[in-house]
């Protein structure tokens, strides 16, 4: 028997009850939300459950939701069963205030690289991540450049006017 | 099967052939004296070791000018050399990232003097469409530069254009010129040296 989207999710909710919600399948894709404390717990059971068994990470990332008040900032987790070759996706909020979300680097080495890509970027603070600093960014940048109050434009500029660029 | 070569076989039309003037100088019977300057200028500006800088599709444009089609070797660039201590030239082409800043600086530091930077397309003059946080908004803020080209990418005619004006500029450089107080005032306002 195949994985199916309804086992995962009867599953975890067997597993967590109320603390797993906003089930959704866009696409197809299984999508679902944690509390922020809960996320090692929940891709901990993903890991070792016989059926589940989701072992890849193929990608983490962030992204912020400045309307979004008391939970601006999403850790987006995309796992991948390969041996059923089924993929969910696992979101967790944070607030802008304390955006501290534990590290995944102990269950997922691929999560290392990922998490210190999206602390460059969105300024998550990754718990017991062994090296969190920037990857991609200069080391002297003093900001969160995909945060949505910083402008996307290079702000050093003085050539451009401001007029004639929409700005 | 013989393939027929259509072009630069002969001088068609009898088009006088140019050859480089020597510099104005006095000749007499077994001896010619000239400006030492522009006898220098003269054996610099043919034999311009170029080294290519090359972080995007700038570079492409660039190795079909030193392909046989362009052949920047005809303007006595043949050799492209990879060391900065030996080079004259630093063709920066393509987008330079922030992080990238340092290296290039590095680059051009390690170059001995004399030394000339082209910059090659709207990245590399200007940060070009890439007017955001990560990339640096023109290489003219690091470095000094002697020639832009623009274009996104330049065409090899353009990068052969841009040679000959770093060509020109080459041959008539005073040879006092990287001691003057306007080059040590310029190099100072990079902070070099």
């Amino acid at each position: 028997m195949s994985l199916t989207n309804d086992t995962i999710k009867q599953r975890l909710v067997e597993k967590f009850g109320d603390q797993v919600s906003h089930f959704e399948e866009p696409y197809g894709l299984l999508t679902f939300e944690a509390p922020k404390e809960m996320n090692l717990k929940v891709m901990q059971f993903l890991f070792d459950d016989k059926e589940l068994r989701f072992r890849f990470l193929t990608d983490l990332c962030a992204v912020h939701y400045p309307d979004n008040k008391g939970r601006e900032l999403a850790v987006v987790y995309h796992l991948h069963n390969l041996v059923d070759n089924v993929r969910i996706r696992f979101k967790v909020y944070a607030a802008i205030e304390t955006p501290d979300v534990f590290s995944a680097t102990a269950l997922y080495a691929a999560s290392n690289w990922l998490e210190r890509e999206t602390y460059d970027f969105y300024g998550v603070n990754f718990i017991g991540h062994p090296n969190l600093k920037r990857i991609l960014n200069v080391d002297e940048m003093d900001y969160f450049p995909l945060r949505k109050e910083f402008p996307l434009e290079d702000q050093t500029r003085i050539d451009k006017d401001d007029a004639m660029f929409g700005r | 099967m013989a393939r027929p070569v259509q072009y630069n076989v002969k001088n068609e039309g009898g088009k006088a052939i140019h050859v480089a003037d020597a510099p104005p100088g006095y000749t007499g019977e077994g001896f010619f004296t000239a400006k030492l300057s522009d006898v220098v200028g003269l054996a610099r500006k043919n034999s311009i070791w170029p080294l290519p800088f090359a972080t995007s599709c700038c570079g492409i444009e660039f190795m079909a000018t030193m392909g046989s089609h362009y052949d920047l070797a005809r303007f006595g660039a043949e050799r492209v050399g990879f060391s900065p201590r030996q080079c004259d030239l630093l063709m920066v082409m393509g987008t330079i990232a922030k992080k990238m800043g340092p290296v290039l600086r590095q680059v051009y530091l390690q170059m001995a003097e004399p030394r000339w930077v082209l910059s090659m397309g709207a990245c590399a003059s200007s940060g070009g469409i890439f007017d955001t946080y990560s990339v640096l908004q023109g290489i003219d803020q690091i470095i000094p530069v002697d020639v832009y080209i623009p274009g996104c990418p330049p065409r090899p005619e353009a990068v052969l254009d841009g040679f000959i004006k770093i060509q020109e500029l080459v041959g008539k450089e005073s040879i006092r010129r990287r001691n003057g107080p306007q080059y040590k005032q310029l190099m100072e306002s990079y902070g070099i040296q």
